[in-house]
């Protein structure tokens, strides 16, 4: 049947079409291999086995210490998920809500998880060593008088520069935000950039609102953000956005030192845990400055970050989950100090061992540890995600994207008093 | 005339060609052997498609904030929440603008390299799978590549190298929405990672198409070229290109992991599976409000199918004209 075949509608024709549509899911499947979806915990808190998630640190070896710490525990098996990817909060979140949960995981004093009875209390194995703690660690932890979570490290951001090219350059270390844009422009040239904040800009968003004399939230848990010091700030920081002085767009994101190694870059806002390989890479040609003052009535400020363990209160072994947590991060000195020094440099929550930590009693990480004290800003545990999400969206828009941020610092209240109503309401 | 010639030989088709139903005896094995070979895939489809399906319909009409197993009935009060939210129609406009740059670019390129490898004398299966040898790569990683490597803001970004010989100025291709360089990263992207597919199908038809159709307009004095392509190839092809070009629209809705890696943490260009992304499983968790919409748009994929079926005639032999 020659004419069959010559229509373009014949049976092997769509039969082809058909193959090709199922082709083309499978296909589809392969590639929806996203990280999406939860991991593959092996039998999460059945008898002696826990699982703990972990986001995954840039700096080498912090995989091996963890699960090392882990292997120690004699009283049960621990395995850890170390997880990789921008979206650690995404991750956690939705595991929490299913069966594969972690029993104990890494993140940050928010509300939300103690609202909706996610965390545990943990008062009582804090309690003991209570005053061996940062204060200010155990208050960012605290609800109604209980403590929530046990701080593992504090991580201090501030600015990062090259001394080398700000000599050469002839420009002096900024004391506000008008100066860091004068002294970016000084700094770049046509091979390096003046400053690099980050490819979304987002961890400087809570430093903005320090430096410019506001908070995120007042004591009575009302939004303290919204001023027009902060909107000044913005508009500024929109400024710097178009000049061309700011790197974009790098490989590497702010939480790498990569960026002021490789002199993509004169300043970088990073942490303190990227201090020893900057040191390396760049030796005694390096210094550091807080964010600089937005207004005349602000201060300069420095983002006290750090990460907390907390213990999943719906786990199926909440017990022994408590237990583990208590020998690693109360009992377990030894592995705290390697935890917060060996890598990158944390500072250690507990006094007696920041205190014997030589490492960071002289030079650079010594200066460090002076604008963690001077300048920092713990988080507050009544700031949660959706809260942080709502101001960085207002950053995007009004910085990235051009638009006016007394807009859309309005829209971001309507976001946050929703959260806060729910929360405190 | 070619018109004539190609027209003619489609004409006869007509009508549903019977399929020859003699060849399927009845029997029990042949039963069990049904659904040996289909169970397995059923059972998949069944438990990670259609049970989802469902439900994601029961959570749409609940209140379903951080659980999935929610018990506050609300109604179509989600529907509501979703078809007034900017940002959710919004990203119905950023997909339409996807799928208005990615359908015909893609369509033109795979059937560009499909004619180009057809034409090859030597090296043909060499040319066929270095042009298909992308689809096997995950979109993740293809992503990431993009990202960091070829449209990096730095200067030895691959793309800024290339602009830096004719002494344009490095580009910040992802991070400012205005003007809005973005979009020639996500569709290049997916050009380079699903062309060669297209291609493969494309080459299949053209492999299909009769040569005596060629040989009659030759002698009928068509004109080898522009000519023969537009009244013999392109008529011979339209299954296919109807095929493909509905997968395409599919693959342009299920976009997703290219944006997300891509384009993390904007507020723009988030087409409707990131939104949902961050609706439900982003902050708020919002699994009703999230499901609402999925199933919104699922309705809005089966509508456009059902039209693009009317209008291009696809599984109506009547329509082929």
């Amino acid at each position: 049947m020659p004419a069959m075949s010559n229509s373009p509608w014949d049976r092997r024709a769509v039969l082809r079409a058909a193959l090709g549509l199922a082709a083309a899911g499978g296909l589809a499947a392969c590639g929806g291999n996203n990280g999406r979806g939860g991991g593959s915990g092996s039998g999460a808190g059945s008898g002696g086995t826990l699982v703990q998630y972990f986001h995954a640190y840039g700096e080498a070896g912090t995989e091996q210490a963890v699960k090392r710490y882990a292997k120690a525990y004699e009283e049960a098996h621990v395995t850890t998920q170390w997880i990789t990817g921008s979206n650690f909060e995404s991750k956690l979140f939705a595991s929490l809500l299913t069966d594969k949960a972690p029993d104990v995981f890494e993140f940050h004093p928010q509300i939300q998880l103690v609202e909706s009875g996610q965390v545990a209390d943990l008062t009582d194995l804090i309690e003991p060593v209570k005053d061996d703690f940062n204060p200010a660690d155990i208050r960012s932890h605290t609800v109604d008088g209980k403590i929530y979570g046990i701080r593992m490290i504090d991580d201090p951001q501030f600015f990062f520069y090259r001394k080398s090219l700000f000599d050469e350059a002839g420009v002096g270390v900024p004391r506000t935000l008008d100066e860091l844009l004068a002294t970016a422009a000084e700094l770049t040239n046509d091979k390096v950039k003046g400053i690099y904040l980050g490819n979304t800009l987002h961890s400087i968003v809570n430093p903005l609102i320090w430096a410019s004399g506001a908070d995120t939230l007042d004591d009575r848990n009302e939004i303290a953000y919204h001023t027009d010091g902060v909107v000044g700030g913005f508009r500024t920081l929109r400024k710097l956005f178009t000049s061309g002085d700011l790197l974009l767009d790098a490989p590497t994101d702010f939480w790498d030192p990569s960026a002021l190694n490789q002199g993509l870059t004169a300043i970088q806002w990073c942490g303190m845990w990227a201090m020893p390989q900057m040191q390396e890479a760049l030796g005694d040609d390096l210094g550091i400055f807080p964010f600089p003052k937005v207004t005349g009535g602000g201060k300069q400020a420095v983002y006290n970050g750090g990460w907390s363990m907390f213990v999943n209160a719906k786990g199926r072994n909440v017990e022994a989950a408590r237990e583990y947590v208590k020998w690693l991060w109360i009992d377990r000195k030894d592995y705290q100090e390697d935890w917060a020094l060996s890598y990158g440099f944390h500072i250690p929550p507990r006094t007696s061992i920041a205190e014997s930590a030589d490492r960071l009693t002289s030079g650079l990480p010594a200066e460090g540890v002076r604008l963690f004290h001077e300048f920092g800003h713990f988080d507050n545990i009544g700031w949660t995600q959706a809260m942080i999400t709502a101001l960085e969206d207002v950053l995007a828009n009004c910085v990235r994207k051009g638009g006016d941020p007394e807009a859309e610092l309005d829209k971001a209240d309507a976001k946050v008093n929703r959260e806060l109503d729910k929360l405190f309401g | 005339m070619p018109t004539t010639t190609a027209r003619g030989a489609a004409r006869p088709a007509s009508g549903k060609a019977s399929p020859p139903r003699s060849r399927r005896g009845p029997g029990a094995r042949r039963t069990l052997a049904f659904w040996l070979f289909t169970g397995p895939f059923l059972t998949g489809l069944l438990v990670f498609v259609y049970v989802p399906i469902l439900w994601s319909a029961w959570l749409s009409f609940f209140e379903a904030r951080f659980t999935v197993t929610p018990s506050e009935f609300v109604g179509l009060e989600n529907y509501r929440t979703m078809l007034t939210d900017d940002e959710f129609t919004g990203s119905l406009v950023t997909f339409t603008v996807f799928a208005a740059i990615i359908v015909p670019t893609t369509w033109a390129l795979s059937l560009a390299l499909a004619l180009a490898v057809n034409r090859l004398r030597f090296l043909r299966a060499f040319f066929r799978s270095v042009f298909f040898l992308p689809t096997a790569v995950s979109y993740v990683a293809a992503s990431l590549i993009w990202k960091m490597s070829v449209f990096n803001g730095v200067r030895f970004g691959l793309a800024n190298t290339v602009l830096g010989w004719f002494g344009v100025d490095g580009i910040a291709w992802l991070a400012s929405p205005d003007p809005p360089w973005y979009w020639l990263v996500i569709v290049t992207v997916r050009l380079w990672l699903q062309a060669g597919f297209y291609m493969i199908l494309f080459l299949a038809a053209l492999q299909n198409i009769p040569p005596e159709l060629y040989e009659a307009a030759a002698v009928d004095g068509a004109r080898p070229g522009w000519q023969t392509f537009r009244y013999i190839t392109l008529p011979q092809l339209r299954a296919t290109s109807t095929a493909v070009v509905l997968l395409l629209l599919v693959a342009a809705y299920q976009a997703f992991d290219e944006f997300f890696n891509l384009l993390s943490k904007t507020t723009w260009g988030r087409p409707p599976l990131v939104e949902l992304y961050h609706k439900a499983l982003g902050d708020s968790q919002d699994y009703g409000a999230g499901s609402a919409g999925a199933l919104v748009l699922t309705l809005l994929i089966c509508l456009v199918t059902l039209l693009q079926g009317r209008i291009m005639g696809f599984g109506r032999a009547e329509g082929a004209k």
